[in-house]
């Protein structure tokens, strides 16, 4: 699904990596380990298509076919939770929206507050809220960047189910201890 | 076709919505446009004609729209949604003409105030430059949300609009102040279609 050959990335006169080749199969997990200012980010942009490398040849599915989650939730913060996700459902062209948005506000423990603004959330409750728009329109591609960030445990075990699904996956932890027994594939920046 | 059409409406009602509730953008563009008209009509000299009057009326337009433009893009920049909508497969373009058609919005309800403030404090206004002005919002928000959304990456952002914004607006005020209709009619006709065009790119990953 992910295939890479001499990526590198510049910002001006810094290099942030180079040389870098990657294999991830279709239903892998790739965990991307490393300090602060490593790369983790960088590369994981790359792999949402958010940002192109400097250098190399890279393949990767459509941008409709990511799901990705930076840093931050990413949400409309003076929208509700149901008004971010429909928005989303109607760019998406996703089926059904009303129900898969139900679906996924209920698995996720925000049904009960789909009309208050996300604004007001707490933010773990935002990194709930963030996690339904990545996974609204069903991507076979999962990009998520400390994902675990903000989530309390019970919001922990959710994230933990949604990354057991059969999907291909990339995650970028400082904490590799929940993902560790799923990966299929690793890569640590020094 | 119409598909296009409703993401452009859904992300155009979504910005209106977000004003509705934040109340950011609008209020300041009517103090700015009132404020500037106040301030036009104790710094006009008596006996000064109709076109100096005219142009007043223009330079405070065209910075209110500055000041709606600064604010187009603040809630995806700093909410994170600018990598949202392009991951999305909606047509890029479909986010700039929804951003456009919302700031077009806002600059229309500022000209609903500052037009009959304009006829109080300087002269009446007719049918023609009410139609200059109709005209020159639309080369105004399509240039200026193209300029907003190159601003939005770079980190001098607030510089890089009016530097790039202003100069381009130029025309538009020697079209508004001669009420050149014709002149409006083509800028915003070659203007739409570069902006359209070439919003793609702006967004583009690089």
């Amino acid at each position: 699904m992910i295939s890479g050959r001499g990526l590198a990335k510049r910002y001006g006169e810094r290099r942030v990596f180079a040389g870098l080749d990657l294999d991830l199969a279709a239903g892998g997990l790739l965990l991307v380990t490393g300090p602060n200012g490593s790369g983790k980010t960088t590369l994981l942009r790359i792999l949402a298509r958010l940002t192109a490398p400097s250098a190399g040849e890279l393949a990767l599915p459509a941008r409709e076919a990511i799901g990705y989650l930076g840093h931050a939730p990413m949400v409309y913060r003076e929208l509700t939770a149901l008004e971010n996700l429909t928005l989303l459902g109607r760019l998406y062209r996703v089926p059904e929206c009303g129900e898969r948005i139900g679906m996924l506000l209920e698995r996720f423990g925000l049904w009960d507050v789909r009309h208050e603004r996300a604004g007001s959330y707490s933010r773990g409750m935002q990194q709930r809220l963030a996690l339904c728009r990545v996974l609204l329109h069903d991507p076979a591609l999962l990009v998520l960047d400390e994902p675990f960030n903000a989530l309390d445990e019970a919001g922990a075990a959710l994230l933990d189910a949604v990354l057991a699904e059969p999907r291909t996956r990339v995650v970028a932890t400082h904490d590799p201890r929940r993902v560790e027994a799923l990966a299929t594939d690793r890569l640590a920046f020094a | 076709m119409r598909a296009y059409l409703q993401d452009v409406g859904a992300l155009a009602k979504k910005d209106l919505l977000l004003e509705l509730r934040a109340k950011e953008t609008l209020p300041a563009m009517l103090l700015f446009v009132l404020a500037a008209l106040v301030v036009f009509h104790f710094a006009l000299p008596h006996g000064a004609g109709a076109t100096a009057a005219r142009g007043l009326l223009w330079s405070a337009l065209v910075f209110t729209a500055l000041l709606g433009l600064t604010r187009a893009f603040v809630p995806e920049r700093e909410q994170g949604m600018f990598d949202v909508l392009v991951l999305t497969p909606a047509d890029r373009s479909a986010i700039w003409l929804g951003k456009s058609l919302a700031v077009l919005g806002f600059l229309a309800a500022a000209e609903l105030v500052a037009l009959p403030a304009f006829a109080a404090f300087f002269s009446a206004v007719d049918g023609r430059t009410v139609a200059a002005v109709a005209l020159a919002d639309v080369g105004i928000c399509t240039v200026g949300t193209l300029f907003g959304a190159m601003a939005v990456a770079g980190r001098a952002r607030e510089l890089l609009l009016p530097l790039l914004f202003l100069p381009a607006a130029i025309p538009i005020v020697v079209g508004g102040v001669g009420r050149y209709l014709w002149f409006l009619v083509l800028y915003d006709a070659i203007f739409v279609v570069l902006s359209w065009a070439t919003f793609e790119y702006v967004v583009a990953e690089t």
